[in-house]
């Protein structure tokens, strides 16, 4: 693996920003201008031919000075290899779309789009897709609340499903449970 | 002579519709009886699943796989399992990975036989799905004896399995893989050759190998279209690289092949769940690790220590080391994937789960198109759709 992300940083230079192999799963990072290119070139190029677009998914890391991810998950069927491709984004510049490039991409960018606010160039339909028509806010970003916004009832007086303010009689709860001491985690990679 | 303009129809399928396999809500553009364009409108059962993972700790996230897809639920806690074993390292016992795989199959079969005969039901053979959910009722029996609940089982954890298989449960899987095979030939009696059935689905909503691909198409609808992949083949996980089993892929890509494929599909599960019944080894069925699966009760009652752990998992849970992995399964309708994310804590910092669903439902609108609204019904129904896991 490793020597194929060393291969693939040579043959397009400039252009892998970083490689990284973690458990026999090879990332690559790329600026999102270069998205498009490098998914092509792993789509089509003879030795790469990673012909399935398995996932595109957002992460948020706010901390972070462009606070989220977009991570593509692609998978060669002919080599049984799979491949993980990230970059970087801020609230404001998007990345550009890669329905071109992967037909499947469509509802999955809408997906980014609806939960973190990630906006993608050249999209043909970026609708919110899971949640209510007329929902507002990006719910998986970290600093939306779990319990959201608003409330739903069924009115009796105008006889339809009307949103409200939350109200809540308890406050939310967070048990913070981790002790201050370090637990015992399994740490060595046999991998 | 005036020349008419004609406007097409837009007509709405769903979200209450016996056919459509749950809350579906289907935008169609008609032209006459044929479908021009599908839109579906989604996101009606979205619950929220990722981001309430992300509140609570590994363990205590684990319940929210039962409930994506609800008819394929232990392969879906598999998927997460495997997920945090990666990222800890953890090996799981022999008799532990062998319950899996038995369970993984027992589990796809559940799946097929409702996807299938759900199918029929859609198209009209109502027999089949009588026959079939009294076979369900036998498996969802199999699932309360190891795990008490018939759906929801929470049984698949990381490290192993929740609890050993009960006494003789392994002689009644056996007869129950015994007499299952001339039931599914029951099934194929009144579907395979049946008149109706084929024309209702024979030339029915085709999908190139390029198109299946491109749509990003896993599971049966890729294998309909004559690509041969399998997970359980090509990156096996826990010990189905012991087992023997075919693969059944189909040359024309329609409604015909995957109901054929599924039926297979069905057969060589039998062949795995009788090949785990006869190897499976005594011995431990989870992982020894306290700080990874809970002590026994007995051990809880009698040793300090013990106590202590089971009331830090209980609490505290585990902590997984930093890192990221995206680990999936075949699960009986495609891949499922989870892409997990932890930054060192006791809770996941971010869960994504892939559904293939989600994909294969998107792909309704090239499938449909120029299609009779009918057929729209027998797509759906070969897309094998469950909202739980398509919305999530």
């Amino acid at each position: 693996m490793k020597s194929f992300l060393h291969n693939l940083m040579l043959t397009v230079p400039g252009l892998v920003q970083e490689i990284h192999v973690q458990k026999n799963e090879g990332t690559i990072i790329v600026e999102p201008e270069n998205v498009k290119e490098i998914l092509t070139f792993l789509r089509d190029h003879t030795s790469c031919q990673y012909k399935l677009l398995i996932e595109l998914c957002g992460a948020d890391y706010p901390s972070k000075e462009r606070r989220f991810e977009v991570v593509y998950e692609l998978l060669s069927v002919s080599s049984n290899a799979r491949i993980r491709v990230k970059t970087r984004v801020d609230e404001y510049k998007g990345v550009s779309s890669v329905t071109s490039i992967f037909s499947n991409a469509g509802w999955a960018e809408r997906e980014a789009w609806d939960l973190y606010g990630i906006f993608f160039q050249d999209h043909p339909d970026l609708r919110r897709i899971l949640t209510d028509y007329g929902f507002e806010g990006y719910p998986l970003r970290k600093d939306f609340p779990l319990s959201g916004f608003t409330e739903v009832r069924y009115d009796e007086s105008n006889k339809r499903v009307i949103y409200e303010p939350l109200e809540m009689p308890q406050e939310f709860r967070s048990f913070d449970l981790q002790s201050p001491w370090n637990p015992l985690v399994h740490t060595e990679d046999k991998s | 002579m005036i020349q008419k303009e004609l406007k097409n129809f837009t007509l709405n399928f769903g979200p209450q519709h016996p056919a459509a396999h749950g809350v579906l809500r289907l935008v169609l553009e008609m032209n006459g009886e044929v479908v021009d364009r599908a839109d579906p409108h989604i996101g009606l059962l979205h619950r929220g699943t990722e981001k309430l993972i992300e509140y609570k700790t590994f363990m205590q996230a684990l319940p929210y796989f039962d409930r994506l897809d609800y008819v394929s639920m232990m392969c879906q806690e598999h998927a997460y399992s495997l997920a945090i074993e990666k990222l800890l390292n953890a090996e799981v016992p022999l008799r532990g990975q062998y319950i899996r795989v038995l369970f993984s199959e027992i589990t796809r079969l559940l799946n097929h036989l409702l996807a299938l005969t759900t199918h029929a039901m859609d198209v009209g053979a109502l027999t089949p799905f009588l026959w079939a959910f009294e076979e369900r009722e036998r498996l969802m029996e199999f699932y309360e004896r190891v795990s008490g609940a018939r759906l929801h089982a929470a049984y698949v954890r990381p490290g192993g399995v929740s609890q050993d298989l009960p006494h003789s449960l392994c002689e009644d899987i056996y007869q129950f893989a015994q007499s299952f095979g001339s039931r599914i030939d029951e099934m194929e009696e009144l579907l395979t050759a049946n008149r109706i059935w084929k024309q209702r689905l024979v030339n029915i909503g085709v999908v190139t190998r390029q198109e299946a691909l491109d749509w990003g198409f896993t599971g049966v609808m890729l294998r309909g279209s004559g690509v041969e992949w399998d997970l359980r083949k090509s990156q096996p996980y826990d010990v189905y690289d012991r087992m023997d089993f075919d693969i059944p892929v189909g040359t024309r890509g329609d409604c015909y092949d995957r109901y054929l494929i599924r039926v297979e599909e069905m057969r060589q599960s039998l062949r795995i769940i009788s090949q785990c019944l006869n190897q499976i080894p005594d011995g431990p069925f989870k992982t020894d690790d306290y700080k990874l699966s809970p002590p026994s009760r007995t051990d809880m009652k009698e040793s300090m220590e013990a106590l202590i752990h089971h009331f830090k998992l209980y609490t505290e849970g585990f902590h997984v080391p930093k890192g990221e992995t995206y680990t999936s399964v075949e699960a009986p309708k495609g891949e499922f994937g989870v892409y997990l994310v932890s930054d060192g804590t006791n809770r996941p910092y971010r869960c994504k789960i892939r559904a293939p669903g989600f994909y294969h439902l998107q792909g309704l609108d090239f499938m449909s198109r120029y299609h009779m609204l009918a057929d729209v019904v027998t797509i759906i129904g070969t897309q094998d759709i469950v909202f739980g896991e398509v919305d999530r």
